[in-house]
C-alpha cells in the first residue's frame, strides 16, 4: 500500500502542474482577447467622441431687407426665395473689415456652414419682426474649423500643409477672442440625415432605415423561422428524405457568404418581383433570407431542449400533438427561441455586404417616412463615412460605429435578460 | 448467477403463459400483441386481461417490455416513429387501434403517471387543471376550483398545497410532485390509470403514501402498475403479470404468483436468482 502512495505521490505534482498550465494558457488568451477588445474600443472612442460635440460661430447679421431683395409688399414666397446667402456674406465682410481677392472672400464665407442660408431663412419666416434689425445668431461652423477647434489642426505646420491658411487662423483666433465660438453637444448628430457637409450630417436617417429594415426583418423571419422550426422539429415525419433535404439545405444556408443573399434578393426580389431599390422593405427582406437560417436552427435546438417527459404529461393526459406542442413545448422552448431571433437580428443589423447589392448604399439626405422610403443603414452608413475624404467624417464613423455597438449590446443584453427572466427549471 | 445457471434459463421453454391471464369481469383485454422497434420485437405474443376496479402488477427484469406493453394500453407508443403494433388490444370490448379510434379520447380514459414525476412548469392550480380545461370538463370558475381542489385532496396532497395553489408545482419534493401528476391524471377522470414504475424515483416515507393512495384509488379505478419492486407488487395488487424478455410469462392473483409459481422463470426471479 505505502509503494502504492508513494507512486501517486510522484505522480500528483506533475498532474497538478499540468493543471496549472493549462489554467494559466486559458486565462492568457482570455487577457489577449480582452486586450484587443479594449484597445479597439478606446481606439473607437477616442476618435469618436468629439463628433458628439460640434463647433458653433456667433455671427451679428444684419437682416437687411434690401440685400434680401425684399420689397414693401413681400410674400411668403417671396421670403423664402429671398437671397440669405448675400446677407450672411456681408455680415461677414463687417466683421472682418479688409478682406480683400477672391480666394480670401470665398474663404470668410467658409467660416460658416452652408446650412446658415437656411438656418436664417427659417428664423427670418417665423419672425418677420426682424427684418431690417442686426440679430446676433449662432451658426453651424464649417467642418474645418470644426475640426481646428477639436485640435485636428497644428498651426506647427507649414501652411501648406494645413487645412486653414494663415489668415483664416487669424480670423479664428479673432473669434476666439471675442467668445464667438463655442463647442456644444452636437445634437443634430442625432437629428439629422446624412449630408456631403460633414457638420451636417447626422445619423437619423440611418438610425431609423435599421429600425425599419429590422421591423420588416423581424416580421418576417420570425414567423416563418418559429413557424419552420417547430414543424421540423415536432411534426415533420423522421426518415423522410424530403425532410432530410430541407434540413441540410437550411443547414448549408447558415454558412453561405451573405453577399449571395443579396444577389438573390437583387434577382429575385428586385427582379422577379420589381420590389423598389434601396428601400427598407427589400433591405428586411433580404436580412430575412439570412437570418432564416440561424432562427430556425436556435428554435430547433430549444425546442428539442425541451424534456420528453413534458410531451408525454401532455399527451398522456389527451392533448392532441398541437396542444401538446403549444401549449407546453413552444413555451418551454421560448426563451431558447427569443435569443436566437435577437442574435440573428443583432446579426441582421450589422450586416452590410447584401445591403450593397440592393442598392442600400446609395446616399439618402432623408429620413425615412416609411418601408417604402429610400434609406440607407447603419452599417453601410458607417461604410459610406469612411470612405468620405473629409477629416471632419472620420470621427463621425467611429461615433457611427459607437451607436452600432450600442445597439448591438443592448440586443444582446436584452436576449439575456430574456433568457433569464423565462428560464425554467424541470 | 453461475453460468450453468444462466444457460439453465435458455433452456427454459416459454410456450405459453401460464396461470390464469383471463378473467370475466375484464376492463381491458389484449390477444396476440406482438410490438416491434423497427425489426427489434420487444413484445411476443401477449394474451392478458385486466379486471375492472383492480390493480394489477407488471414485473420482470429490466428490458422485459413490460413498460412498453403498459405504453400500448394508451397508444402513447404512437408517438414512437418506427414502433409498431399488432393484434387486438381491447377496452370496454373495443378496439384501441381500430381506425376510427381517437387516441386523444383513448388517453383521456386512460391516463398515466409515469416513472420520473413531470409536472408542467406551471402552478399546482394549473397543473391539475390543465386536462380539466383541456376537455371542457368545468364550466365556470368555481366548477374548476372545485376539481382541482377535489383531485388534490383525493390525491392526498391538499393539505400540503393549500396555501401554496399558485406556486410553480416544479418546486415540490419528489413525492409531492407525484401525487400531484396522479392528482392532475385523476382530475380528468379517467376509467384506467396506467402507473409506469410511479415510485421508483421517489424515497421509502414517499413511496408508501402513494401505495396507500393507489390502493385507496383502486376503489373507483383500474390500475396497472409497472414495478421494479416485488414487495410492492405484493403489497397493493390483486393480480401479477410476470414478463421476461418480451414474453408474458405467467399471470395469476397475487398471492399464487409469489407463494406458489407455476412457471421456472417466474420462481428464479421471486426467489432472487436473477432480475
Amino acid at each position: 500500500m505505502t509503494g502504492n502512495t508513494e507512486k501517486i505521490k510522484l505522480k500528483l505534482a506533475k498532474r497538478y502542474a499540468k493543471e496549472k498550465r493549462f489554467r494559466l494558457y486559458g486565462i492568457s488568451a482570455i487577457a489577449v482577447s480582452i486586450a484587443f477588445l479594449l484597445s479597439l474600443l478606446i481606439n473607437i472612442s477616442v476618435t469618436g467622441f468629439p463628433a458628439f460635440q460640434q463647433t458653433y460661430v456667433n455671427i451679428d447679421v444684419d437682416i437687411d431687407s434690401k440685400l434680401l431683395n425684399l420689397n414693401s409688399q413681400y410674400s411668403e414666397q417671396d421670403l423664402f426665395r429671398a437671397n440669405y446667402s448675400k446677407v450672411i456674406k456681408q455680415s461677414l465682410k463687417t466683421m472682418f473689415p479688409g478682406v480683400k481677392g477672391r480666394k480670401q472672400k470665398r474663404a470668410l464665407r467658409q467660416l460658416v456652414s452652408k446650412s446658415a442660408i437656411y438656418q436664417l431663412r427659417d428664423f427670418v419666416i417665423n419672425n418677420p419682426s426682424v427684418l431690417d434689425t442686426k440679430q446676433s445668431l449662432w451658426f453651424l461652423a464649417r467642418d474645418d474649423v470644426d475640426v481646428f477647434m477639436k485640435g485636428g489642426i497644428d498651426r506647427s505646420l507649414p501652411e501648406s500643409d494645413r487645412r486653414l491658411k494663415d489668415f483664416q487662423l487669424v480670423w479664428v483666433d479673432k473669434l476666439l477672442a471675442q467668445d464667438r465660438l463655442e463647442k456644444r453637444f452636437n445634437i443634430g448628430f442625432f437629428t439629422e440625415g446624412d449630408s456631403r457637409e460633414p457638420e451636417q450630417a447626422g445619423i437619423k436617417g440611418a438610425i431609423v432605415g435599421s429600425l425599419l429594415t429590422m421591423l420588416v426583418t423581424m416580421f418576417m423571419s420570425f414567423p416563418i423561422g418559429v413557424a419552420a422550426a417547430i414543424y421540423l422539429e415536432e411534426f415533420a415525419p423522421k426518415d423522410n428524405k424530403w425532410v432530410d433535404l430541407i434540413e441540410i439545405n437550411i443547414n448549408n444556408l447558415a454558412a453561405v457568404p451573405s453577399i449571395v443573399f443579396g444577389l438573390l434578393g437583387l434577382a429575385v426580389f428586385i427582379g422577379l418581383f420589381g420590389v423598389p431599390r434601396s428601400v427598407p422593405l427589400i433591405g428586411g427582406l433580404v436580412l430575412t433570407l439570412m437570418t432564416l437560417p440561424t432562427i430556425i436552427i436556435t428554435s430547433r435546438a430549444a425546442l428539442k431542449a425541451v424534456p420528453p417527459s413534458i410531451r408525454e404529461a401532455a399527451l398522456g393526459l389527451g392533448a392532441s400533438r398541437v396542444q401538446t406542442t403549444f401549449h407546453h413545448v413552444v413555451p418551454a422552448a421560448m426563451p431558447g427561441i427569443l435569443t436566437g431571433t435577437i442574435i440573428g437580428m443583432a446579426q441582421a443589423l450589422g450586416e452590410t455586404a447584401p445591403l450593397l447589392m440592393i442598392g442600400m448604399v446609395a446616399f439618402i439626405a432623408n429620413v425615412p417616412q416609411g418601408i417604402t422610403d429610400p434609406s440607407t443603414v447603419l452599417p453601410v452608413q458607417i461604410y459610406l463615412w469612411s470612405d468620405s475624404p473629409e477629416r471632419a467624417f472620420t470621427e463621425r464613423t467611429s461615433a457611427a460605429i459607437m451607436v452600432l455597438l450600442g445597439f448591438l449590446i443592448v440586443m444582446n443584453f436584452l436576449a439575456v435578460i430574456m433568457r433569464k427572466k423565462f428560464e425554467k427549471k424541470w | 448467477m453461475t453460468d450453468i445457471e444462466k444457460r439453465e434459463e435458455f433452456d427454459i421453454e416459454i410456450d405459453k403463459t401460464v396461470g390464469k391471464p383471463f378473467i370475466d369481469d375484464a376492463k381491458f383485454s389484449t390477444r396476440n400483441v406482438d410490438v416491434f422497434y423497427g425489426d427489434k420485437q420487444a413484445i411476443f405474443d401477449a394474451n392478458i386481461d385486466i379486471g375492472k376496479n383492480q390493480i394489477i402488477a407488471m414485473i420482470g427484469p429490466s428490458g422485459c417490455g413490460k413498460s412498453t406493453f403498459l405504453r400500448c394500453l394508451n397508444r402513447m407508443n404512437d408517438t414512437i416513429a418506427d414502433c409498431h403494433i399488432s393484434g387486438d388490444i381491447r377496452l370496454d370490448n373495443e378496439d384501441v387501434y381500430q381506425k376510427h379510434q381517437d387516441p386523444v379520447l383513448l388517453r383521456a380514459r386512460v391516463g398515466m403517471v409515469f416513472q420520473k414525476p413531470n409536472p408542467f412548469p406551471k402552478s399546482i392550480y394549473d397543473n391539475v387543471a390543465y386536462g380539466a380545461k383541456l376537455h371542457g370538463l368545468a364550466g365556470s370558475k368555481i366548477e374548476l376550483d372545485e376539481l382541482v381542489e377535489n383531485s388534490l385532496i383525493r390525491a392526498g396532497l391538499f393539505k400540503e398545497v393549500k396555501d401554496s395553489l399558485h406556486k410553480p408545482g416544479t418546486g415540490l419534493s419528489g413525492g409531492q410532485q407525484q401525487r400531484l401528476c396522479i392528482a392532475r391524471t385523476i382530475a380528468i377522470d379517467p376509467e384506467v390509470i396506467l402507473m409506469d414504475e410511479p415510485t421508483s424515483a421517489l424515497d421509502p416515507i414517499a413511496t408508501a403514501v402513494i401505495e396507500e393512495l393507489m390502493i385507496d384509488l383502486s376503489a373507483k379505478y383500474t390500475i396497472a402498475i409497472v414495478t421494479h419492486s416485488m414487495q410492492q407488487a405484493a403489497r397493493v395488487s390483486q393480480r401479477t403479470a410476470y414478463f421476461h424478455m418480451g414474453h408474458l410469462v405467467e399471470v395469476n392473483d397475487t398471492n399464487t404468483v409469489f407463494t406458489n409459481p407455476e412457471h421456472q422463470l417466474t420462481e428464479n426471479y421471486i426467489t432472487g436468482r436473477f432480475g
